[in-house]
C-alpha cells in the first residue's frame, strides 16, 4: 500500500475569506465615499490542511458542518483558490459538488447529458456515445426526450449521478450523494462507488454518515476547525469523529422550560461529564456516564431527594433512578453538587435526562423535564438496551463423550 | 479503463480562472451554452423566430415614421440605411446588456463547477452573433426587395461584423466582471447603452452633422463601423469613412479605442475570475 503511487497530494494548504462587515456592492456607494475603509471579518475555513491519497484508494472526509470539508472540496476541484499551499493531483479529476448543478429544465435529458458531460470534462463525442449507458444506469429510457422541468426530482439526480459515474476521470470527487435520495438510489450510488474502487478509480467522498464511512472507505480523514484531526482507519475516524461531534455541553436547553417549583430550591445546573471528568453529551456505547447536578437551597428543604430518569427520543421511558435521600437537610443558601455514576448499555441513540428535587418524602421542590441531552454512539443494535448475557448448550442425549459448554 | 495505464505524474492545481482547462474544451463549452441558449429562445415556443424578429422590425418601423415624416430627414436610402444600422447595433446592445448579468446569473453553476469563467459572457455574445445572423436574412430580404442592387461588396460585411464582435466582446468582459463586485453596473450600463445609441450615428446619418464637427464623432467606434458598413451594403451616394472623418485619424483612433476596451475588459476579468465564486 505504501508503495502505491499517490494521486493526491495536498500540502499545508490554507484557505480563507474575507467578508466585509458593511458589503460596499455599489460604485454609487464607493463614489460617495471613496475613502471610508472597508472592515472585513477574516474566516480562516483551512488553516494548513494536509494529506496524501494514493491511487486506487477509496478516502472519506468527515467534518462538522462548518470544518471546512466542502472548502477543501471546492479547493481541488479548482472552484476556490487556495492562499497558500501545495495541491497536486495525477490525472483527471471529476468533481461531484452538487448532483445536478448545470442541469437546465428546458432541456431534455440528452441535451442535458450532453451539456453536463462536457462540464465534467467529456468530449462532446464521448458525451453523445456513452448517452446509452449513461440512460440505462439511471433507468430512464421511457423518459429521454421529456424536458427536465417535467422530471422528479428522484429522476433527474439519478440522471446527475449516472453521468458522473460515466466520466473516464482518474480521479472521482463526491460530496454528500448517498445522504439524498431514497434507500434503493442510496444503496445504488454505494454499488457503484464499490464498482469503480474495484475499477481502480481514486474517490474521494465527502460524508456525514459513518455507516458509508467504514463499509466503503479504506481510508480516511477527519477534518476539524480546519485543520487535519485524524488521518487514518476509517473506523477510528468515525469514532473520533462522533466523538467530538458531541463533545462539549451541545446546546443547553432553553431554560424557560424551567418545568414545575423552584421556590424553595432549585436545580441550578446539570451536565454529563464523561470517565476523564470532561463535560460531554456524547458517549460511547458501554462507557459509563456521569451525572452531575448542582443544587441550591433558597429556603431550608428537610429530607431533600433526588432522583432522574432517561428517556429515549421518542419518549419512551428507559430508565428512572427513583428519588434519593441526599441529606438530613439543607440549609437556606447551601449549594450541593450531587454525581451520580450510571452505566451505559443504551442503544446508540440520543436521550434526554429530566431531574427533580424533592424534600420530606416525595413533595416536588424542582421539576426540571430534559435537562440534559444524551447521545450515545456506536454501532447500531435492535432494542433498547444491550444487556450483559451469556448463553450455554446442554447436550441431553450423549452420543458421544464429547461434553459441549460454552459461554 | 485508465487505471491499468501509466501512472499519471502529479499536477498542481492552481485553481480557477477565466481560460484554462484545454483550448478544446473552451471552445466546446462556450458553443454549447450558446447553442443552447439560442435553441431555447427560439424554439421554445412556436413563434420564437417570429417574435425575436418582430421586435426590431416593430423598433424599425417606429422610428422610420419618425424620422421620415416628422423630423425629415433628406437622406437616399434612408430606411435601409437605418435597418442595417439598428440590426448591426443590437448585437453590442442586446450581448453587453445579457452580459451584465450572465456571470451572476449563472451563479449556479460558477460555485459548483470547474469551467473556464470567460466562457460565460462569450457565450453570450455568441448567442448575440447567432440572432445577428437571423435578422441580417431579414435585412438582406428587405435591401433587395427596396431595389437596393446585389453587389461584391456585401462580402466585406463579416469584416465589419468581425470587428464589432471584437467590440462586443471587451464591453461584455468589462462589464460581466464588474457586476459582480458592483451591482449597479447593470443601471449604468443601460443608461450608457442608450447613451451610445442615440450618440452613434445609428437612427441619423453622418451627413446631418455639419462637417466642422465630424471629426469628434469619429472618436466613436460605432462611426467609421457602420459608415463602412453603409458603404458596402447600400453604397454610394455615402460618404467613405476617410471623408466623413476627414483624415485617416478617423479610423486610427477608434481602432484604438476598441483595442483598450478589449484589453482593459480582458485584463479585469482575468483579475476577478479566480475569485468570481467567492465574491457572488
Amino acid at each position: 500500500m505504501a508503495e502505491r503511487p499517490i494521486a493526491i497530494e495536498v500540502k499545508d494548504l490554507h484557505k480563507s475569506f474575507r467578508m466585509p462587515s458593511h458589503r460596499v456592492s455599489t460604485i454609487k456607494e464607493r463614489a460617495v465615499r471613496p475613502f471610508s475603509p472597508i472592515d472585513y471579518t477574516t474566516l480562516h475555513a483551512l488553516r494548513g490542511i494536509s494529506f496524501r491519497v494514493a491511487k486506487g484508494e477509496f478516502m472519506g472526509i468527515a467534518g462538522r458542518n462548518g470544518s471546512g470539508k466542502t472548502t477543501l472540496l471546492k479547493l481541488l476541484a479548482s472552484i476556490y483558490r487556495a492562499d497558500s499551499g501545495r495541491l497536486r493531483v495525477a490525472g483527471s479529476l471529476a468533481p461531484l459538488i452538487e448532483l445536478g448543478v448545470g442541469f437546465n429544465p428546458n432541456l431534455t435529458a440528452r441535451e442535458n447529458v450532453l451539456l453536463n458531460g462536457v462540464m465534467m470534462g467529456m468530449t462532446p463525442r464521448e458525451a453523445r456515445s456513452r448517452f446509452d449507458k449513461i440512460i440505462e444506469f439511471a433507468e430512464l429510457e421511457e423518459f429521454v426526450e421529456m424536458k427536465l422541468k417535467n422530471y422528479s426530482s428522484g429522476m433527474s439526480m439519478r440522471l446527475a449521478f449516472a453521468v458522473m459515474v460515466q466520466s473516464d476521470a482518474d480521479v472521482l470527487m463526491v460530496d454528500e450523494v448517498l445522504a439524498v435520495g431514497d434507500a434503493s438510489f442510496a444503496q445504488k450510488c454505494a454499488d457503484e462507488f464499490q464498482r469503480l474502487h474495484d475499477e481502480g478509480r481514486t474517490i474521494l467522498l465527502v460524508t456525514h454518515s459513518m455507516e458509508s464511512l467504514r463499509s466503503l472507505c479504506d481510508h480516511a480523514i477527519l477534518i476539524e476547525d480546519g485543520v487535519v484531526d485524524l488521518d487514518g482507519d476509517p473506523a477510528d475516524v468515525a469514532n473520533r469523529y462522533l466523538q467530538i461531534n458531541f463533545k462539549g455541553p451541545g446546546q443547553a436547553p432553553p431554560q424557560s422550560a424551567d418545568g414545575a417549583g423552584g421556590e424553595a430550591g432549585r436545580i441550578a445546573e446539570v451536565w454529563l461529564e464523561d470517565s476523564d471528568g470532561e463535560r460531554s453529551r456524547g458517549f460511547p456505547h458501554g462507557s459509563p456516564i456521569h451525572l452531575v447536578a448542582v443544587i441550591e437551597a433558597k429556603q431550608e428543604i428537610n429530607r431533600p431527594s433526588f432522583g432522574f430518569d432517561i428517556r429515549s427520543s421518542g419518549g419512551v421511558p428507559v430508565f428512572a433512578s427513583g428519588s434519593q435521600q441526599l441529606a438530613d437537610s439543607l440549609k437556606r443558601g447551601d449549594r450541593v453538587t450531587f454525581r451520580a455514576t450510571v452505566p451505559n448499555p443504551l442503544r446508540p441513540g440520543s436521550y434526554a435526562i429530566s431531574c427533580g428535587l424533592a424534600q420530606s418524602g416525595s413533595r416536588p421542590v424542582h421539576w426540571r423535564p430534559r435537562i440534559a441531552e444524551l447521545v450515545v454512539w456506536g454501532r447500531p443494535q435492535f432494542g433498547l438496551v444491550a444487556l450483559d448475557w451469556s448463553w450455554e448448550l446442554e447436550r441431553e442425549s450423549q452420543a458421544d463423550a464429547v461434553e459441549t459448554t460454552r459461554e | 479503463m485508465s487505471a491499468a495505464a501509466e501512472p499519471a505524474a502529479l499536477q498542481d492545481i492552481r485553481g480557477p480562472s477565466a481560460l484554462g482547462g484545454g483550448v478544446g474544451r473552451f471552445f466546446t463549452l462556450t458553443w454549447l451554452l450558446s447553442v443552447t441558449e439560442f435553441k431555447l429562445n427560439y424554439f421554445g415556443t412556436v413563434f420564437g423566430y417570429l417574435w425575436s424578429l418582430a421586435r426590431p422590425l416593430l423598433l424599425f418601423a417606429v422610428l422610420y415614421t419618425v424620422f421620415t415624416r416628422i423630423i425629415r430627414f433628406d437622406v437616399p436610402n434612408y430606411a435601409q440605411l437605418l435597418l442595417l444600422n439598428l440590426t448591426l447595433f443590437s448585437l453590442f446592445s442586446e450581448s453587453t446588456t445579457r452580459a451584465v448579468r450572465s456571470v451572476a446569473n449563472n451563479e449556479n453553476i460558477v460555485r459548483k463547477m470547474q469551467f473556464p469563467r470567460l466562457v460565460i459572457p462569450l457565450s453570450v455574445v455568441l448567442t448575440g452573433l447567432f440572432n445577428l445572423g437571423l435578422n441580417l436574412i431579414a435585412v438582406f430580404i428587405f435591401l433587395l426587395a427596396t431595389g437596393v442592387e446585389p453587389r461584391l461588396t456585401w462580402l466585406a460585411l463579416p469584416l465589419i461584423v468581425a470587428a464589432l464582435v471584437v467590440m462586443t466582446i471587451g464591453a461584455s468582459l468589462l462589464v460581466s466582471a464588474l457586476f459582480v463586485r458592483f451591482r449597479d453596473v447593470f443601471q449604468i450600463w443601460s443608461v450608457l447603452a442608450l447613451v451610445l445609441f442615440y450618440g452613434s450615428p445609428v437612427l441619423w446619418p453622418v451627413e446631418v452633422l455639419p462637417e466642422s464637427m465630424r471629426f469628434l464623432l469619429f472618436v466613436n467606434p460605432f462611426a467609421p463601423l457602420l459608415e463602412e458598413a453603409r458603404l458596402l451594403m447600400i453604397g454610394p451616394p455615402a460618404p467613405s469613412v476617410v471623408d466623413a472623418a476627414g483624415s485617416v485619424f478617423g479610423i486610427i483612433a477608434p481602432a484604438m479605442i476598441v483595442l483598450a476596451l478589449c484589453a482593459v475588459g480582458l485584463w479585469t476579468f482575468v483579475r476577478t475570475a479566480p475569485r468570481v465564486a467567492e465574491e457572488l
